[in-house]
């Protein structure tokens, strides 16, 4: 074969050879992630996605660097069998403002992509410091340190900012005073009887845009989160995070016109 | 079938030179594979038994499973398969350009102190819950800069010594290390652009924030993380069977054309798989189709390398009986063939609704890792360190022997345990009882899972213990000892007390 003969030319010179080397492997990555950018598609516009509040986006740094991401995907896929024990499956629109994504690849505890509201903040907190108290079956390890570790919020603006940078712009920027207001919204978030009006406000007018009705508010867990009032720990941040994956957009009112339609 | 004369001369007349090759840092980085070996699989063997005695995790920040299993797969891949990869390409290349290292002793020094301190920086980020949480790249940005560096050196070593070549031809086994370097730079730089939240005021100097999220981020990671696996674990490796193999049987390379078409093949088919990653995720179809389609196609370049790799074996099958190391090099590409079968296989979306997210997953991988790069890894190392240290022999045959047999049974209990549990919990998750309600809570599937993990723990004990043992006879041989009667040549069934 005289393509193999010409194979001396790349066997006797190593710049041909790198060069070679080079373009045979960019080519899949570049037509595989290229177009993810570029087709309009492939993320749709979903009503109630918006970013995560600073308690919430303090939680899913902790998520983060605990590696939760070892054992819990926050991925449903279209299965009959996932979609009755997790909920709908996930949509593209849900991790948009995931820098970085947190999908997961191994199952060793249940998905999380709809933990969001299924368990009590009580229920999470004693989960989280001894998991074999409430599912005695339970593998996890215990994260007693959250509740007594205090959250160090004072540069969450700067986190924000950063999510602004790496998100062009269309995270924190279109949300209305998030930066001035980021520390003031983290402890209201987290303390019983504060005042979370303008925090709620704010956040629910990115997540449903101009058309936005007045009794319309995005969900967020509010209050005193662990069970300390005293001060916010990383349990609280946490609990924040957790409470909100998967509740930003609101499932019920398609599924019941669509299961009409499927009746016809 | 046409033998390769390139192949061939390279391959034997490397040694008859009198070229003075850089050999300190080699065996540095011979040392330091072994020693980050061991280490790599206690970590994850104790993370295996974190998962069937979960009072394991010590309710400490520090020892949770979250944080030690990216310490276990780094120490693996990056400490133990990075040190091997860079001890064996720095004494291949030299020896098959018959070319002093480029930069010398000092160029080797460089990568050796380099390279470990990456290593070092990573592991104690991890401990301290410093992670991008992206799989196998889970160093923050200020590791990732430092590595760069490193890279960049160890390219410009590899391509200088190539240029400084006496022989007319790069051998193959350079191909694939430089496929290897250059795609891991590649990959490395892609999946780890980020933005340190510092640069914007905040005090969490280690923090970042990926460039990318959601759909495009996951398909950059895995882009990043199936080919961490393709020219990490499998290219550089490649190389390794490339030299050692024909070394150790003295044999040459069975063909050349073969080498040529699944090299080209192998590194231009392996960038597609990583949608198979991602199967019914939110990644559009499209991506998955490609990704799966191109898994599938990616078995015959992958086989294609498992031929040239057994067949040189030819008229030389007999040795197999006698020589534990050369054992070690051949059921490796083997176990190299099984598991590139079993990854298409997996790839495809029907088989992988069952798989993914199971601990099939995990046993698929550490057939791969176990069985193909441990295995290749050990048998490099057995042939290096009486070559480096100017040895007659090893110390003991017999101890490669037990080494072989009772890391062999290790692999039989991680994997076939790993099928069994897993293969069960996705027939759990998605089993319907007769009046169409899920049949069992996921907790009951985790329950299930519980005599599968002790076997696997138990299968990672006897990996480490043949690992320990081969420290030992490493340590002897670079003593200078030679055991009684380590001369003689060691039947397979020897260590075990069979008769031939």
């Amino acid at each position: 074969m005289s393509l193999i003969k010409h194979h001396k030319l790349l066997e006797t010179n190593v710049f041909l050879l790198v060069l070679g080397i080079f373009v045979t492997v960019a080519v899949g990555g570049l037509v595989e992630i290229v177009p993810l950018f570029s087709i309009k598609s492939t993320i749709e516009n979903v009503r109630g996605i918006r970013p995560y509040t600073p308690l919430e986006l303090a939680g899913r740094d902790i998520y983060i660097s605990e590696g939760c991401y070892n054992c819990h995907s926050q991925m449903v896929r279209p299965f009959r069998d996932e979609i009755e024990r997790y909920g709908h499956y996930s949509l593209a629109a849900e991790s948009k403002f995931d820098h970085p994504f947190q999908w997961g690849s191994k199952r060793t505890g249940p998905d999380l992509a709809r933990v969001g509201g299924k368990y009590s903040n009580e229920w999470h907190t004693r989960h989280l410091i001894d998991p074999r108290s409430v599912v005695p079956e339970s593998i996890m390890p215990g994260y007693p340190h959250l509740a007594t570790t205090p959250l160090e919020y004072g540069s969450i603006a700067a986190h924000m900012k950063t999510l602004d940078v790496v998100g062009r712009g269309e995270m924190y920027g279109p949300v209305e005073g998030a930066y001035e207001n980021a520390i003031a919204d983290l402890e209201a978030q987290a303390t019983p009887g504060a005042d979370t009006d303008a925090l709620v406000a704010r956040y629910s007018d990115f997540a449903y845009g101009p058309d936005r009705a007045e009794d319309e508010t995005t969900t967020m867990a509010l209050g005193d989160l662990d069970g300390n009032p005293d001060v916010i720990t990383e349990m609280d941040a946490l609990v924040a995070y957790l409470q909100v994956l998967g509740t930003m957009v609101d499932f019920t009112d398609y599924d019941e016109t669509r299961k009409a339609e499927w009746i016809r | 079938m046409t033998q390769a004369t390139t192949a061939q001369g390279a391959v034997s007349g490397a040694r008859a030179d009198g070229t003075s090759y850089v050999e300190g840092p080699v065996r540095l980085f011979v040392l330091a594979s072994v020693f980050w070996g061991i280490v790599g699989f206690l970590v994850g063997d104790f993370i295996a038994w974190q998962l069937a005695f979960p009072a394991l995790n010590f309710d400490l920040p520090w020892t949770t499973f979250g944080r030690l299993r990216p310490l276990h797969t780094s120490a693996v891949i990056f400490a133990f398969g990075g040190n091997v990869l860079l001890a064996t390409s720095l004494y291949v290349v030299q020896r098959t350009c018959r070319a002093r290292l480029y930069g010398g002793d000092v160029m080797g020094h460089i990568l050796f102190w380099g390279y470990q301190i990456f290593i070092v920086l990573a592991a104690v980020g991890y401990l301290f819950g410093v992670t991008q949480s992206r799989e196998y790249a889970e160093p923050e940005w200020y590791v990732d800069l430092f590595l760069t560096v490193v890279w960049v050196l160890y390219l410009a070593a590899f391509v200088g010594t190539i240029l400084k070549r006496r022989e007319p031809h790069i051998y193959v086994a350079n191909w694939f290390y430089l496929a290897f370097i250059i795609t891991i730079a590649l990959l490395h730089l892609g999946n780890n652009m980020a933005v340190p939240v510092a640069l914007l005021g905040g005090d969490t100097w280690w923090k970042s924030y990926s460039l990318f999220s959601g759909v495009q981020d996951a398909m950059t990671q895995w882009w990043y993380g199936h080919n961490a696996v393709g020219f990490f674990l499998t290219a550089g490796f490649l190389a390794i069977m490339y030299y050692f193999v024909p070394k150790q049987a003295n044999r040459p390379i069975y063909s050349y054309r073969l080498s040529i078409v699944h090299f080209w093949a192998l590194i231009f088919l392996y960038i597609w798989a990583g949608p198979h990653h991602l199967h019914y995720t939110a990644l559009p179809d499209w991506a998955q189709t490609l990704g799966m389609v191109f898994s599938v196609m990616l078995w015959m370049p992958s086989w294609g390398g498992m031929i040239n790799g057994l067949m040189t074996l030819s008229g030389a099958w007999d040795k197999l009986r006698t020589d534990p190391v050369l054992r070690f090099l051949v059921v490796s590409v083997g176990f190299y063939g099984m598991s590139t079968f079993e990854g298409p296989m997996m790839s495809v979306k029907a088989v992988n609704s069952l798989s993914h997210y199971t601990d099939w997953t995990v046993g698929h991988v550490h057939s791969g890792a176990l069985g193909w790069v441990a295995f290749i890894s050990f048998g490099a190392l057995y042939f290096m360190v009486p070559a480096l240290w100017k040895r007659r022999s090893l110390y003991s045959l017999r101890l490669v022997s037990l080494h072989f047999w009772i890391a062999t049974l290790g692999i039989v209990l991680y994997i076939t345990s790993m099928w069994v549990s897993g293969i069960m919990q996705g027939l759990m998750w998605r089993a319907y009882d007769e009046l169409g309600f899920l049949q069992y809570s996921f907790i009951e599937s985790v329950e299930a899972m519980h005599p599968y993990y002790i076997i696997r723990a138990t299968g990672g004990v006897l990996f480490v213990a043949g690992a320990l043992i081969m420290a030992y006879n490493l340590y002897r041989t670079i003593k200078g000892d030679v055991a009684e009667g380590a001369q003689d040549s060691v039947p397979a069934g020897a260590a075990v007390g069979v008769r031939q």
